[in-house]
């Protein structure tokens, strides 16, 4: 298991490499000259190349590339153009906030997709399945766009329960932004809720069919028992999986929840940066998105590996 | 899962609740159990009686399709949702199963009735400890608190002979070889001391010296306890070594029933005779023999023939078979043996007219012919696909060695069988002929041409020389093909005829492998498993090519299916005079095919010679192991009861000296741990590798055992 996880271990470093390549080759490439964008249209051909030998902009890519990594990786990620503020603290306190609507989405959606997923696989295609299955097929097709303001205007306006904009202040503690956090969280959680239930059905009913669950049955053993030892042990490690893999998603790419809600989360921070051209920002976010991805596969590795006898025991 | 509506969890056990007379085993009554499918409901089971006494183990033999594992499960009443029993009685000791409500029947599962599953890879939970899934039993139906039932898991393994049962009580499936998980499940299912224990194929996944080992226990175990034991299988061999009384069960009804001698030798139906006859025995070969074959094919449960339901089968059947369903009746021997054959006692006068196991034509000396095939020194090493770190940190890079220098030769128009276990290697040799892996070294000469090392390298007239038949022909024949066009493939390919010259070759084919023409146009998923094999068989013959190789062929069919195969193998040898590469597990099958033998193990041969002398002690300690574990159809079959315990050992880490030495039967000490052995000759066509001189080989043979 050791050389497992190393392995794994190394793979993800290689992707963050591959990454950071790609990532610094696509700012590189965006049109216009940073330097003009930092200083504006009416700043003066001296006061440009000042700039740019400041920024070294003038040395070969590979030189700059280098040394915007070795830079990365030992924590200076850079002044923002736009702001000239430091990009780490923003950066962090928006990770921040997006592990909170993360921890949230998964709160709602990870038992209650286990459970339909479950309840749906023992009553395989009878009318309870095929209800279970019909919903998670439309909110796995819903669009956010779509649920999120459907949500807002029944919950927001006609109930007027909970805040339509979730544009929460910098450290807003968890429990004051408790609030906020509910209805971007169920409009997250009502497409991915499809997707682990779709998933937690094929699993148990694929362990459903195995020798050694009818094996377990004809042990005589209370139902209860057969289902949650035999059955969901190991029907549920795809789900694990699928569930580890997913909070990449939700710290990092819940771009259009968040802007439906006004929440400041990390997606939106990177969008704002695109829009902005702010180049320092694009490149620290994406690194940033990059690393919770793998982090979060490798999450999902790990957990795997733990849960699952065969790997554990290499 | 079924049975939502009526929970037992939590329910305490209730062990002698319904069972409180006397112990009369299982009584089955008439049972005739139904199928509602789209065609309508079809009785799959009809009117099957059957007894098992307490201590009894009872056979139930039967080809696919024959309804042996609906009736178990109809016993059990686990059938699927769309089965149900429609008529009789199922009584243990004295209880009327049912007339038990469906929470009752789940009591009784476990606790009264148990099972043994057929793969025991596949019936062990792969997540959960094996001792833990023992302990489940011992707490749920004996009531046990955790430490005593872990300690109970612990003793029956001790009691299914398991080495270090404390440590496998901690092990998960995939620690675990096959042998030692049937283990597991038989110690699952007597652990709680069962009134009928039934065992569904135990063994038929297994290598034939682990199935001999645990025949052996079961056997011995069995006869500690006083459980009804309903024992199927399609092994005739299996039956006669281990069972008391016999059921043969054909499309769904008894045809005759009775105990184990009776009906083994002085058999009273024309079915039982046909599938006798049709195992291939070790003592004669396709020299000297025709098997007997079953013609036709077993009818389907809606398309059931009037009279008798083997008659259109049958060689001795009359009009008036035709006419009336016969009833199973007695012999009046008074021993219960029971036939549907209405014509039993001009069966027993003249078994001939029955079945017909033709006598063939003389021996011929296996060396004549040239030399078709010459394999030298073949080795084929795989990297190891899991390393270990300590492995990497010491700078290794361990090895599978798969083939491990072997040198094979194969003469026009004759058969080499390779013999071994699973994993000693034949496979891989033959993909290695086949050029379908690259060896790492050696020569492979064809008709003294070399060959290229892979069939990407070999040109279109060495292709075309060389063809395989695989294992499995549903995985083999492209399903959204014709059979016809599959067969046309290499003639497309590699002989470059018109489209006129193909479809009459075609058809030529089908007629040589005996199935019908309009067959050409059918695709796969409409013939059966033997007609496939067939168009396998039609597709290698396709390009005429000098050499076949045959990689189990015939091990996933029915015996009276192996045996048509086998003699249509055969038959083609001897017409066409292509030379056979023929591997098997199974050898019965490969004694009859084979003009010689290689006995390879580990990735080494280690006994090379004619099929006859082979077969003829003196024997490798190993050979002597294999044909000694072989199930014989014959309950007055005399084998010395050679067993090799253990695991066959990694092809990573190699045993030191002679490699069987761990499992050697045989082994006479530090030599053998520490030194090769050295090849032997014996006679002119037989060559042993072996510390012990052939002469005492011959003395200890002669001896029995150990």
């Amino acid at each position: 298991m050791t050389i497992y996880l190393l392995r794994r271990v190394g793979f993800i470093l290689l992707t963050l490499f591959l990454a950071s390549i790609i990532i610094f080759a696509a700012t590189q490439a965006l049109p216009g000259d940073v330097a003009q964008v930092m200083l504006g249209q009416f700043a003066t051909e001296q006061a440009l190349a000042n700039l740019r030998e400041e920024l070294g902009l003038n040395r070969p890519a590979y030189q700059q590339y280098f040394g915007w990594l070795g830079r990365f990786i030992t924590g200076d990620w850079g002044n923002s153009m736009v702001s000239r503020q430091p990009v780490r603290p923003l950066i962090a306190a928006r990770i921040r906030n997006s592990a909170m609507l993360a921890l949230m989405a998964l709160t709602f959606y990870v038992p209650l997709g286990i459970l339909f997923g479950v309840i749906a696989a023992l009553n395989r295609e009878k009318p309870l399945d095929q209800i279970i299955s019909g919903f998670s097929m439309a909110f796995v097709g819903l669009p956010e766009f779509v649920t999120g303001l459907l949500l807002i205007s029944a919950f927001a306006f006609a109930l007027a329960v909970l805040p339509a904009n979730s544009s929460i202040a910098p450290n807003t503690s968890f429990r004051e932004a408790f609030p906020s956090l509910i209805l971007p969280a169920i409009t997250v959680s009502l497409t991915s809720l499809g997707y682990v239930t779709r998933m937690t059905r094929a699993g148990t009913i694929d362990i459903l069919n195995t020798d050694y669950v009818r094996a377990a049955e004809l042990k005589g053993l209370p139902r209860a028992q057969v289902l949650m030892r035999h059955v969901l042990r190991n029907s549920l490690l795809p789900t694990v999986t699928v569930v580890a893999m997913g909070i990449g998603y939700l710290i990092g790419g819940l771009i259009i929840t968040e802007a439906v809600f006004g929440y400041p989360g990390l997606g939106r921070l990177l969008v704002y940066g695109i829009q902005r051209r702010d180049v320092i920002l694009i490149q620290a976010c994406s690194m940033v998105v990059v690393t919770v991805y793998s982090l979060s596969n490798l999450f999902a590795d790990i957990l795997y590996s733990i849960l699952n006898p065969r790997i554990r025991y290499r | 899962m079924r049975d939502r509506s009526r929970g037992t969890a939590g329910n305490p056990p209730h062990r002698k609740l319904h069972f409180d007379g006397e112990a009369s085993g299982l009584e089955v009554r008439d049972l005739t159990v139904t199928y509602g499918t789209e065609a309508g409901p079809l009785d799959t089971v009809r009117n099957v009686s059957l007894d098992i006494a307490p201590g009894e183990i009872y056979g139930l033999v039967g080809e696919s399709g024959s309804g042996k594992t609906t009736l178990a499960r109809a016993v059990v009443r686990y059938l699927p949702s769309n089965g149900r029993i429609k008529g009789g009685s199922l009584r243990l000791d004295g209880v009327d199963l049912l007339e038990l409500t469906k929470a009752e029947v789940r009591r009784v599962w476990g606790s009264d009735i148990t099972m043994v599953h057929q793969d025991p890879n596949t019936s062990v939970n792969p997540s959960m400890p094996v001792g833990e899934q023992i302990a489940e039993m011992a707490r749920v139906h004996l009531d046990m608190p955790r430490a005593r039932a872990r300690r109970k898991a612990i003793e029956m393994l001790t009691k299914v002979r398991m080495s270090d049962p404390a440590t496998v009580a901690r092990r998960y499936a995939h620690q675990l070889s096959g042998g030692q998980l049937q283990r597991v499940l038989i110690a699952i299912a007597l652990t709680t001391n069962p009134r009928l224990l039934i065992m569904d194929e135990p063994t038929t996944a297994l290598d034939v010296t682990t199935e001999a080992v645990i025949l052996d226990l079961v056997r011995d175990l069995l006869s500690e306890y006083q459980t009804a034991v309903l024992y199927i299988t399609h092994n005739l061999g299996v039956v006669a070594r281990l069972c008391h009384r016999v059921g043969v069960i054909y499309a769904g009804e008894m045809m005759e029933q009775g105990p184990l001698r009776g009906v083994f030798k002085e058999m009273l139906h024309p079915y039982t005779l046909g599938l006798l006859g049709s195992v291939p025995r070790v003592d004669v070969d396709k020299r000297d023999i025709v098997l007997n074959t079953i013609p036709g094919y077993i009818p389907q449960p809606d398309s059931l023939p009037a009279g008798c339901i083997f008659a259109p089968r049958c060689r001795g059947a009359e009009d008036a078979c035709r006419a009336v369903r016969p009833l199973l009746v007695s012999d009046d021997g008074g021993t219960g043996h029971l036939t549907a054959c209405r014509r039993w006692q001009a069966l027993r006068r003249a078994p001939e007219e029955f079945a017909t196991t033709q006598k063939k034509k003389d021996f011929v000396e296996p060396t004549t012919g040239d030399v078709v095939l010459e394999a030298s020194r073949v080795k084929k090493y795989f990297p190891v696909s899991r390393v270990k770190l300590s492995d990497v940190l010491r700078g290794r890079r361990p090895m599978v060695r798969a083939v491990d220098d072997i040198s094979v030769r194969v003469r026009k128009s004759f058969t080499m069988g390779i013999v071994g276990e699973s994993g000693c290697g034949k496979t891989t040799l033959a993909r290695c002929v086949a050029g379908l892996e690259k060896a790492t070294s050696g020569e492979i000469l064809l008709e003294q041409i070399k060959l290229p090392s892979t069939v990407a390298k070999r040109p279109a007239d060495l292709l075309k020389k060389i063809q395989m038949v695989f294992q499995n022909p549903d995985a083999s024949l492209n399903p959204h093909h014709t059979v016809g066009a599959s067969v046309a493939r290499p003639l497309v390919l590699l002989r470059h005829l018109s489209k006129g010259q193909i479809e009459e070759r075609v058809r030529e084919l089908f007629q040589a492998v005996n199935l019908p023409r309009d067959y050409i146009a059918r695709l796969p998923h409409e013939l059966s498993g033997g007609e496939k094999q067939r168009v396998a068989i039609a597709r290698a013959f396709a390009t005429d090519p000098v050499l076949m190789i045959c990689d189990e062929p015939i091990s996933s069919l029915d015996v009276s299916v192996q045996a048509s195969l086998m003699n249509l193998l055969a038959e083609l040898q001897d017409t066409k005079g292509t030379s056979y590469l023929f591997i098997s597990h199974d050898l019965a099958a490969v004694r009859h095919l084979s003009d010689w033998i290689a006995v390879i193990y580990l990735g080494r041969l280690w006994e090379i010679g004619s099929a006859l002398e082979v077969f003829t002690p003196p024997q490798h300690p190993y050979t002597e192991a294999l044909l000694s574990a072989l199930p014989i159809p014959d309950p007055d079959a005399k084998q010395n009861r050679i067993r090799l315990h253990g695991n066959v050992p990694s092809a990573v880490n190699i045993p030191s000296g002679c490699r069987f030495h761990p499992r050697c039967p045989r082994k006479i000490g530090e030599i053998c741990e520490k030194e090769e052995p050295p090849w032997q000759e014996h006679r002119r066509w037989h060559r042993i590798c072996c510390h012990i001189p052939v002469e005492e080989l011959i003395e200890k043979q002669k001896g029995g055992g150990r």
